[in-house]
């Protein structure tokens, strides 16, 4: 006796799901696309955002910043003193230019001190290699692991470190991570660039007195009781700072680091959401059309199985289980492949998330709550054909389908003027009858040519949006971020230096802009009203001019502050005299990289009550004579970060593109596995339902490639009709998840190139042409006796 | 029992009609018919085409309800019953024949009859189902591999398998030539003389009614002549 027996309702389920199986399988694949990306997205957001928290309860990470001119220490018991802070953690930071040898492009440097103590009581550091600097010694550093991990630094190395205009030679003992800085990036630039800036951490004793901070402290870093509201500590923290010369306290949800992180996780919720949602619908018709059109075939059967006594529950339930087993096949290698490409993008990700290790965590409950959802969705996707067949009278069932009422149509009396053969006029006739039937295929056609799109679209709007700020709106070589202002005829200095062929001075001053109870924390730059390098644009790429009063934002800013022109504006800025104004929103601009505030130059001079000084040099280079200005630039002083245009272009492509661009690519190959999972079936089912036709008129005596002209012609039809409706379902989608998708670091434009619109085709067109081709083949190889005996 | 003895009725009908409605077209395919069938009885049901006989039958068999009148079997109101109860009356006393066999493509011959006897109350082995209808070596093969008068034997064996208390034939001999046809026909008798089935035959062929206990003639929706035989021919004799 066999262990188990499968019903013969069972056996009939397994033959035919084997028989069917190549759209079996397409439907699955559909379905496993949803789930991939959904798991995919899922598990790269809870394992980072485990990763995070874990990270930050361990290694202490603040809860407040501020950055003063130079505080006394002893300022630190009144900080102490503030109700509701619990630990602080007051330190010497620091900027520098480094040499590393072998590497001629300019280094810059962030430098943080450590307590003699060795781990400081916030921002603790991770130890990837070696130790931390000893306390006693001025020559030891450890440096972040982005940094020795982009110039294979090992412990015992020496860097050359130009502090305050001073040469200092480091050795290397540690390799660390540290909460503060999971997200490296320079100071004025957008993007990471591991190779020209580091941050190094220092004993105290040995950054203070070069930095002339012995005794004081110009950073300061704090934890605060869950009891207390932050925005309290904050003030309290500013009164007490502002003699100081505080520049505003801010919270974690203002790091820099922080916010990018967040940014990213939120894009991954979204991620998350929009494409399953695309998938799982695209999959929900499929089956919608599939089973509907299985069930249909076999009105028959479903007659005979309920006049000999099957109940309408199990009839429905024979063929639940054929939407369940391809739900369920969907589901696993949704699953499987889900996992597996999770991991491997979240080890991706770990190339630009400095972590000490990536926590791979996806709950069982979503698992469960996905394998729930998705046969919920595939089952409600052939609902409405499994209750047609469970509810189909028994006697009704006996005769054909419907009434075949074949007639002239109208679209035949208006395409009267061709002559047809008579399989275009079968193939006219079919799709006008079956007009309800033929809009489906045409919407499956069409959203096939959307999820190609969809997936693909961000390739080239993700270029264009690269190309458009590093060569339309950054004309400048290099960007130089002065750790103090300098006057403006320092400039004309450096313009005749050797290979500098043109420079450019710009004020970037912190500040916070407040509309009501919105806030934004930003950089404001003063940009000179002739600027001929570093543009700001409209939507249109035009350039914008500089007003001579007011501001100009960026529109992602201004939305946020739910601003438009005409608007006024409170800035506080909070550096120097740290003026408090009111300025009109004088327009907006649309970087796709950053955001960020301008105004003129000479206007942010007068408020800033200072002669003309600039903090920022933007210069182009004479070409070829790139090193001598870099030479020039190491021995600097006062120089906090060098921003190179190709480095930047490089690591961006390096770092935030290719996990970026592997996101993309992924859902691109499961947009074209949906889209041939959609044509191979509408072509399999017309030759299902038609076999008998054409089996009738090979009898007749037409050619194996006439009946086929039937099919293809057909098919031909639903592509010329489907694919433009495609693109415009395409474009409509692209805008909702462009529009989602929008975080501060970057908001990729809304660009279909018409490589995008003919690769989407493409992918259809091909797919169907292998569909048909399979079609033909079939053709070719039909039984003609077999489709005749058997009853219509 | 041959009709001989006072058997009792199993299905009795009064006034019993059924109009189709489709659209502006009123179709009455049957038209007052007032029947009783006896257990173990065999029944010719003989008409022209449209007369309605295969209305009459799917509703004995409770797969269509009447428009009016009344029907019952036994203690069953056929009239009244809901899906649920049709849906219970059909598997546990109907076994159908039907004019296209109507197998299930994708199963075997075995499995076709194992279909039922899956759900039945009481059913014999489908291989000795099989074996009735003379197919015990053809019992592994798909409907596509059995010609039109072994597909049509599966399907009477697929019906006496349950062991049904009537049997219910829609031209069960439509498509086949006259020896196949007897071949079907001697299978048909001969379960019902086994077995005590009440047996309904529906056909075109009056050679047929020969081997019945009575004769049931439909024209227009209606019972236009009825009659018993003496005595019952052995299908094998038949021929046409
Ligand atoms: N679903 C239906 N809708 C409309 N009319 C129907 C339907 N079913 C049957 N009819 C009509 O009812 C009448 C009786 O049909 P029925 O099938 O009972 O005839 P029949 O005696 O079995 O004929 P045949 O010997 O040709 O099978 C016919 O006129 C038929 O057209
Ligand atoms: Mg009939």
């Amino acid at each position: 006796m066999p262990f188990f027996r499968a019903s013969a309702l069972q056996t009939k389920l397994r033959r035919e799901l084997w028989q069917m199986r190549g759209q079996m399988l397409a439907i699955a694949l559909v379905i496993a696309g949803g789930v991939a990306v959904f798991l995919l997205s899922l598990v790269n957001y809870s394992s980072l955002t485990a990763t995070r928290n874990q990270y930050y309860q361990d290694y202490q990470f603040a809860e407040v910043f501020v950055t003063i001119k130079r505080a006394p220490r002893h300022a630190l018991q009144q900080v102490a003193a503030i109700p509701g802070v619990t630990r602080q953690s007051g330190r010497v930071e620091g900027a520098a230019t480094l040499e590393v040898p072998g590497f001629s492009d300019p280094v810059s440097a962030r430098l943080v001190s450590l307590p003699a103590t060795g781990q400081p009581a916030l921002n603790r550091l991770y130890l990837r290699y070696g130790r931390l600097p000893a306390a006693s010694r001025s020559d030891e550093a450890a440096v972040i692991g982005s940094f020795a991990d982009a110039h294979d630094l090992m412990l015992g190395d020496r860097l050359d470190a130009i502090i305050n205009g001073r040469r200092q030679s480091l050795t290397v003992v540690g390799i660390v991570e540290s909460p503060e800085f999971i997200y490296v990036i320079p100071p004025g630039g957008m993007l990471p660039d591991f190779k020209r800036y580091g941050v190094l951490w220092m004993a105290q004793d040995a950054l203070a007195p070069a930095m002339d901070m012995v005794g004081a402290f110009n950073s300061l870093v704090l934890q605060v009781d869950s009891s207390v509201p932050i925005p309290a500590v904050i003030d309290q923290l500013d009164r007490l700072l502002a003699p100081y010369g505080g520049t505003g306290a801010y919270a974690r949800a203002d790091q820099f680091s922080h916010r990018f992180l967040n940014d990213e996780l939120n894009q991954l919720k979204t991620m998350a959401t929009i494409f399953p949602t695309i998938f799982m619908g695209v999959a929900m018709f499929l089956l919608n059309v599939v089973v509907g059109r299985l069930i249909s075939t076999q009105r028959d059967i479903v007659a005979v199985l309920k006049a000999f006594g099957y109940s309408n529950r199990q009839i429905g339930w024979h063929y639940s289980q054929l939407v369940l087993v391809i739900a369920i096949t969907g589901l696993l290698i949704g699953t499987a492949a889900g996992l597996w490409l999770g991991r491997a993008l979240g080890e991706l990700y770990m190339d630009y998330y400095r972590f000490p290790g990536l926590l791979f965590r996806v709950s069982p409950w979503w698992l469960l709550l996905l394998a729930v959802l998705t046969l919920m969705v595939a089952w409600l996707g052939g609902w409405r054909a499994i209750r047609q067949a469970a509810a189909l009278p028994p006697a009704e069932a006996m005769r054909p389908e419907g009434p075949a009422r074949y007639r002239v149509t109208v679209t035949e009396r208006l395409l009267s003027w061709i002559r047809f053969t008579q399989p275009s006029r079968m193939i006219v006739r079919q799709l006008a009858r079956r007009l309800g039937r033929t809009v489906l295929s045409v919407t499956g056609v069409a959203m096939a040519t959307a999820v190609v799109m969809v997936g693909n679209f961000q390739l080239s709007s993700v270029s264009l949006m690269v190309h458009t700020q590093f060569a339309r709106v950054q004309k400048q070589d290099l960007a130089i971020t002065l750790t103090d202002p300098v006057s403006q005829a320092a400039l004309f200095g450096m313009a005749r230096q050797p290979g500098v062929r043109y420079t450019e001075g710009r004020r970037v001053v912190v500040a916070e802009l407040v509309n009501g109870h919105r806030k934004w924390r930003t950089a404001l730059t003063g940009i000179p009203s002739d600027a001929k390098l570093q543009f700001v644009v409209d939507e249109h790429l035009n350039d914008v001019p500089i007003p001579p009063a007011g501001l100009l934002l960026t529109d992602f800013l201004a939305a946020r502050l739910a601003v438009s022109p005409g608007d006024h504006l409170q800035v506080r800025v909070l550096e120097g005299p740290r003026p408090r104004l009111s300025l009109p929103v004088a327009g907006v601009t649309s970087e796709f990289l950053g955001v960020s505030a301008y105004m003129d130059l000479a206007a942010m001079n007068r408020v800033m009550r200072e002669g003309p000084v600039v903090n920022q040099v933007l210069m182009n280079l004479t070409p070829g004579q790139a090193d001598t200005v870099y030479q020039d630039l190491r021995d600097a002083p006062r120089v906090m970060a060098i921003n190179i245009r190709q480095a930047m272009l490089d690591s961006f492509y390096d770092t935030l593109a290719k996990t970026f661009l592997t996101y993309t690519f992924i859902i691109s190959l499961l947009g074209g596995i949906i889209a041939f999972g959609v044509i191979y079936n509408t072509v399999r089912i017309s030759l299902a339902e038609r076999g008998r036709d054409l089996a009738s008129l090979r009898v007749l005596g037409y050619s194996h490639n006439e009946v086929s002209h039937i099919i293809l012609g057909e098919l031909a039809i639903l592509l010329v009709l489907g694919v433009p409706l495609g693109w415009f379902f395409g474009q409509a989608i692209a805008s909702l998840i462009v529009t989602a998708m929008q975080t501060e670091l970057y908001r990729v434009p809304l660009i279909m190139t018409d490589k995008t619109l003919a690769l989407a085709a493409n992918v259809v067109i091909i797919s169907a042409l292998v569909s048909g081709f399979i079609t033909w083949w079939r053709l070719r190889n039909l039984d003609l006796v077999a489709v005749l005996k058997t009853r219509e | 029992m041959n009709g001989l003895s006072p058997a009792l009725p199993v299905f009795q009908t009064r006034d019993l009609t059924k109009t189709y409605r489709q659209g502006e077209v009123e179709v009455q395919a049957l038209r007052g018919i007032g029947l009783e069938l006896f257990t173990g009885e065999l029944v010719v049901m003989l008409g022209a085409s449209g007369s309605g006989k295969s209305t009459l039958l799917n509703i004995l068999g409770g797969l269509d309800v009447p428009t009016s009148g009344e029907v019952n079997y036994q203690d069953i109101d056929l009239t009244r019953a809901n899906d649920r109860e049709l849906t219970r009356y059909r598997r546990d006393y109907v076994g159908f024949v039907f004019q296209f066999y109507n197998l299930i493509p994708s199963l075997t011959a075995r499995e076709n009859v194992m279909a039922v006897t899956e759900i039945a109350r009481s059913p014999m082995d489908p291989e000795a189902a099989l074996a009735l209808v003379g197919l015990a070596n053809r019992m592994d093969h798909f409907p596509a591999q059995l010609s039109g008068g072994e597909q049509q034997r599966v399907a009477i064996a697929r019906a006496i398998a349950k062991r049904p208390k009537v049997l219910l034939c829609d031209e069960p001999t439509g498509a086949l030539d006259s020896a196949t046809g007897v071949l079907v026909l001697a299978a048909l008798d001969k379960a019902n003389r086994e077995t005590g089935t009440t047996t309904v035959i529906i056909t075109h062929n009056a050679s047929i009614a020969q081997m019945a206990d009575r004769v049931i003639t439909l024209s227009d929706g209606k019972i236009s002549k009825e009659y018993h035989n003496p005595t019952r021919q052995d299908p094998r004799t038949l021929s046409w």
